[in-house]
């Protein structure tokens, strides 16, 4: 069977040094996608059976998913030491970085207008509302997107996978949101693309996305995801968020609504940042 | 449809479901990092002082796809920050940095091809609504593999009195607390060096840095 080509897309073990990328001939051979499913399907089971007997909440992915292979050695062992937020008011992490119109310019939020071309691939928006946990919106806050073109090629000189780049798309943008915690972006459609994770190995199309709330801990880097993909059972990175509910809130709505006549398809993504803030403490939640 | 069941997970009185996380992957050089990140030390302040270090995996290995974000009171310990970040060149639109006057209080830092990152910035303060509290640097740690971001907090060595009533450090083993604590290297107040060891290895030579879940 013919192998996909190898990339440098989430080595197995360690990344090699910028520049070398040896094959070692004494790798350990690939899970097959059949395995990877399995284990995933194994995770879940035991993810409902703690939250039958009221165990955590499976709202966020265990930093430890060895499904996902490159988590294993990169996760704490320990549990995290947790701080109440009620009884440490003045906790640094309780206030946030904030942005301006400095930091960004008008262009930023159009991923299609920042070459002298237009990409190539299906023109979309992607628009949503910020907010926090009690529902108020975070207001004036900077959102940073990265992502492949619509070939599945992202620009950056790691990514060797061959699919064409495109001159005219870098796949980066950035925005405040508005008063109502609103964002927008208007880009193409990014393509999935394989990496070795396990042989066969393919990413649903996502755009990555970063969030600053009003406080550091809502801070939240996450990805969006497309209806419909076909792609989804099988990779475990979106399956790592084992709840189904959970899961379904990475998935952005096609809003019929919001695409544009002969312009763009329009997509919908609300977001709910986690997370006390000052705003909390000082209301007593 | 039926609502979850009444329990011990009902009993907040926050409605909203948040949006998991997703790890940040192997691509986000190209997006995050921005020149001056590492620099929040407005240009030529003469009290600047170095923190770098270390990122390692289980294995021992140097992790050298972390994004590393610092966020601090400012001198005056407010806790309301500045714009201006990651300032732009409206002309060009490329990022031209912070104008090395405001203190943002925010830091970026990509680790390098060795895992070591390198931060410049003022020594931490404590809120000013609490002054005697332990001043320290709050830090998120984001890497490929890395599901879900990571809190820990950089403390440093000279408040030793103000860590005895931390009410962190103070219920960790000897041990655990030691790794938030910056160490000297060199002339102190200048220089400091914090490892973040993401995990313990399995021969327990490095000790695994303690995290934080805020609630």
């Amino acid at each position: 069977m013919e192998r996909h080509p190898r990339t440098e897309r989430e080595p197995m073990t360690h990344p090699a040094p910028l520049g070398a990328v040896p094959v070692s001939p004494t790798a350990p051979p690939l899970a097959t996608q059949a395995a990877i499913s399995r284990e995933i399907a194994a995770l879940r089971a035991a993810a409902d059976a703690d939250g039958a007997a009221g165990g955590p909440d499976p709202g966020q992915p265990a930093r430890d998913y060895p499904p996902y292979r490159s988590s294993t050695p990169r996760h704490p062992r320990q549990p995290p030491v947790a701080i109440d937020a009620l009884a440490d008011p003045e906790a640094v992490e309780l206030s946030g970085p904030v942005f301006g119109v400095t930091d960004v310019t008008a262009l930023d939020a159009d991923l299609t207008r920042q070459h002298t071309g237009e990409p190539l691939g299906e023109r979309i928006t992607v628009t949503g509302r910020v907010l926090d946990r009690t529902g108020r919106p975070v207001r004036g806050q900077l959102v940073e997107i990265w992502q492949a073109n619509a070939s599945g090629r992202y620009a950056h000189q790691r990514d060797q996978h061959p699919a064409p780049l495109d001159p005219h798309f870098t796949g980066v943008g950035r925005c405040l949101t508005d008063d109502d915690g609103r964002y927008a972006f208007t880009t193409v459609k990014p393509g999935a693309y394989p990496w070795r994770n396990h042989d066969n190995a393919w990413r649903p199309a996502h755009i990555h996305f970063s969030f600053f709330g009003s406080a550091f801990t809502q801070r939240l880097v996450t990805q969006m995801y497309f209806p419909g993909d076909p792609l989804f059972p099988y990779d475990p990175i979106l399956a790592s968020v084992t709840d189904p509910a959970a899961r379904a809130r990475l998935v952005a709505v096609y809003d019929h609504g919001l695409s544009r006549p002969e312009h763009s398809l329009g997509y919908r993504w609300d977001v709910v940042l986690d997370g006390p803030s000052a705003t909390w403490t000082e209301e007593g939640r | 449809m039926p609502t979850r069941p009444e329990g011990p997970a009902a009993a907040p009185a926050v409605p909203l479901d948040p949006t998991p996380s997703q790890t940040i992957g192997p691509f986000y050089g190209y997006a995050l990092p921005f020149p001056g990140g590492e620099r929040i030390a407005p240009t030529g302040h003469p009290d600047t002082v170095t923190l770098h270090g270390l990122v390692r995996d289980g294995d021992g290995a140097p992790v050298p796809d972390a994004l590393l974000e610092f966020w601090q009171a400012g001198p005056d310990g407010s806790l309301t920050g500045a714009p201006g970040s990651l300032r732009r060149d409206p002309a060009t639109g490329a990022v031209i940095g912070r104008n090395g006057v405001d203190f943002t209080g925010f830091g970026r830092v990509p680790t390098d091809a060795d895992g070591r990152y390198a931060l410049r910035t003022l020594p931490a303060t404590a809120p000013a609504g609490r002054p005697d509290a332990a001043p320290y640097l709050a830090l998120c740690v984001f890497a490929r593999g890395l599901l879900h971001h990571l809190f820990t907090r950089v403390y440093f060595p000279e408040h030793t009195a103000a860590h005895a009533a931390d009410p962190l450090l103070s219920r960790l083993p000897q041990a655990r607390a030691r790794t938030l604590l910056a160490r000297p290297d060199g002339p102190v107040p200048y220089r400091y060096r914090f490892d973040i060891q993401l995990q313990q290895p399995a021969d327990g030579r490095y000790e695994e840095t303690v995290f934080l879940d805020f609630r």
